[in-house]
């Protein structure tokens, strides 16, 4: 069979904000580019960001980049690689600036700078108080960024393809990146996107949960075909929760619920925090409220038919307090819970939010895999920037505004590697004879089988293992249970049936492939937290607490590496993690505590 | 509607950037509510549905409000959906 073949110096996948500030560098250095993305750029999911993004600009005090650096490091919990971590805070004055003239519409001070606001995580001279960082446009940022960038790429000539599903990376047999296969979803027709550099910016894999705060959109799909083309994905056991979303539906509710007096129920109606948090109670941290609400749902005291959620009660405040102090909830209970929140409480489930690990990646973008015995060697070809990349500034927990710093500084740094590579004299190379195989196969298998599993059910088998088993806090037997259930369920996606068997406009059959892609995010998440048997940052388990030996359950003479997972034969090597800035001293490891 | 353009309208609706949207338009779409409407009506979503994702947003949420009555009555069809 015949399939097209569309050849670009560069083919970028997704256009969200890392894609496109990587288009920027190729296009702009005259290079031929191709963006695909499954929705129209500004309907990247980077639109929904609103907090900021993160740069010592020092605007409204003083601030420098070492101290921006010291709390990215403290927040991972000192997984993050510390010389990604210094080229990340060090570019970030950078990148905002560029961005200001793409005509990104930031905030002003009085005299025309960069507004600046203050950011949970953030600090000045080394942890010592709250610093003003996070530059933002209203509460629009991602949206407002995404716009900049997309007129930019299209002043620089860029070539979107928009509504193309990308299906798997192409690799010869020396492990070369060469392009990928894609779907045209209004035609179903096949292409071969043959480049001389390929890179992934496909974002997060967040809906590999029940709860899921992440749009529908996010299915992981770089991560699913670097994982098909033997490329292992790095720390894939952090992922960050937030306490309450609605349960079934995911949309947060805000932290300000809490604060005007909301208080959590178990089953009982009991006012649970009280065990847990005597002093602060409702009001206590995150990850404690989090932890709490795992515990009330594991052991039975939940809510509802599956007893899988907890209680967020207002009904005792005054309505006019709640609409007045709290504008849109009222809304979200009737929209996403059916509930009216006036007269009844809201089921709310910790909820996942963002993905640290990720496609290895060096600082500059490239990625990187271990081969002959160096565990960083260099996958030509390929780079990747943003969600779907672990560089790793995140680490074991992310801050706050450093997902918008990230895809900008790294959808650069791989844009600009990319340029690198080529003007060096990367050419195409060859394509393999059986280039599209695997791709037609899986369509093929798709559009053919009988008696498969049904995609809408695996996926609901799958984000039901995910929350029950590997969730905002962990336990060594639901870990265990859930390797398994998820190797069960990893069974069914790779049987997927589809009744649709058109070509225009198949969503079933574009499902059922994303379905392949959350699979093995899903189990790659599962096996490496089953693996990883202490606590740091947001991997938080049961038999690993908080002890004079090990403060908050951390075991760096253990644990202080990054995981590695094959998913070929779901195997976990480690790496050292990078301990070691570019041009400053180290920040030497401590108990992190706020 | 011809299925192909149902079909992409629908990947339109179910492929948001905001979650909420993916889930209040799928609900409309998927629930039927969609298919009750007359060939105006239906155009009249086709139009919301190409909005920006925070601007139809806060119509949906009543933060904002549009002048438009067609795009204002499918507004309140998907509220009450």
């Amino acid at each position: 069979m015949s399939i097209p073949v569309l050849k670009f110096d560069a083919v970028i996948v997704g256009a969200g904000g890392a894609g496109l500030r990587s288009a920027i560098q190729l296009s702009e250095a005259g290079l031929k580019t191709a963006v695909l993305s499954k929705v129209f750029p500004t309907r990247s999911h980077t639109v929904a960001a609103q907090g900021g993004v993160a740069a010592s600009l020092g605007n409204s005090e003083e601030d420098h980049w070492t101290w921006h650096m010291y709390d990215t490091v403290k927040g991972s919990d000192w997984l993050g690689d510390q010389d990604a971590i210094e080229f990340m805070c060090k570019k970030a004055n950078e990148v905002v600036v560029e961005l200001e003239h793409y005509g990104m519409p930031f905030d002003r001070t009085d005299d025309g700078k960069i507004y600046q606001r203050p950011f949970g995580g953030h600090m000045s001279n080394f942890g010592e108080k709250p610093v003003r960082r996070s530059c933002a446009a209203a509460d629009r940022t991602g949206h407002a960024m995404l716009h900049a960038m997309y007129q930019r790429n299209v002043k620089a000539n860029t070539q979107f393809f928009v509504e193309w599903m990308a299906l798997d990376l192409i690799r010869d047999e020396e492990g070369h990146v060469l392009g990928v296969t894609a779907m045209e979803m209004e035609t179903g027709q096949i292409v071969i996107f043959h480049a001389r550099a390929t890179i992934f910016a496909t974002g997060g894999a967040g809906r590999i949960y029940y709860s899921s705060t992440n749009a529908f959109i996010n299915t992981g799909d770089g991560l699913g075909m670097a994982a098909r083309a033997g490329i292992p994905l790095e720390d894939m056991e952090f992922w960050q929760f937030h306490p309450t979303g609605v349960a079934g539906a995911g949309v947060l509710i805000t932290e300000g619920v809490r604060g005007e007096g909301g208080i959590l129920r178990n089953s009982s109606k009991e006012r649970f925090m009280e065990r847990y948090a005597p002093n602060a109670k409702d009001l206590a941290s995150r990850d404690v409220v989090s932890r709490a609400m795992t515990t009330e749902i594991k052991e039975g005291r939940g809510c509802g038919a599956n007893k899988d959620y907890v209680l967020l009660d207002i009904t005792h405040l005054d309505p006019a307090t709640i609409m007045k102090r709290l504008p849109g909830i009222h809304e979200i209970g009737l929209q996403f819970a059916g509930v009216d929140c006036l007269k009844e409480p809201l089921p709310v489930v910790p909820t996942c939010h963002y993905q640290m690990g990720g496609i290895p990646t060096h600082y500059s973008g490239r990625v990187v895999m271990p081969q002959g015995g160096d565990m960083n060697a260099v996958v030509p070809g390929f780079y990747a920037g943003g969600e779907c990349a672990c560089a790793s500034v995140h680490g074991a927990n992310r801050l706050g505004t450093n997902s918008l710093l990230d895809l900008l500084v790294f959808g650069k740094s791989a844009g600009d590697s990319a340029v690198e590579d080529l003007k060096a004299g990367r050419a195409h190379r060859d394509l393999p004879k059986d280039v599209a195989d695997k791709t037609l196969a899986r369509i093929s298998a798709l559009d053919n089988r009988k008696g498969g599993a049904n995609v809408h059910e695996t996926r609901l088998a799958m984000q039901r293992t995910m929350q029950d088993h590997a969730g905002v806090f962990r336990f060594s037997d639901l870990l265990k249970e859930g390797v398994s259930k998820i190797l069960e369920v990893e069974k069914a996606a790779r049987n997927l049936e589809i009744k649709d068997k058109s070509m225009a406009w198949n969503t079933a059959r574009t499902e059922a492939l994303e379905m392949e892609n959350l699979i093995e995010v899903a189990k790659a998440t599962m096996i490496s937290a089953e693996a990883r048997k202490e606590s740091r940052g947001a991997h938080v388990r049961d038999d690993a607490p908080d002890s004079p030996e090990f403060p908050n359950g951390r075991n760096d003479a253990v644990w202080l590496k990054h995981t590695l997972f094959s998913p070929a034969d779901n195997s976990i090597c480690y790496k050292p993690v990078n301990m070691q800035p570019l041009s400053v001293e180290p920040v030497e490891l401590k108990t992190r505590s706020y | 509607m011809e299925r192909a353009d149902y079909e992409r309208l629908r990947w339109r609706c179910i492929r948001r950037a905001l979650l909420e949207l993916d889930i209040t338009l799928t609900r409309f779409l998927d629930g039927g509510e969609f298919e009750k409407l007359n060939g105006d009506e239906k155009q009249a979503f086709v139009e919301l549905a190409d909005m920006e994702d925070h601007d139809l947003w806060d119509l949906l949420t009543g933060k904002a409000e549009i002048d438009d009555p067609r795009l204002a009555h499918i507004v309140a069809l998907i509220r009450k959906s």
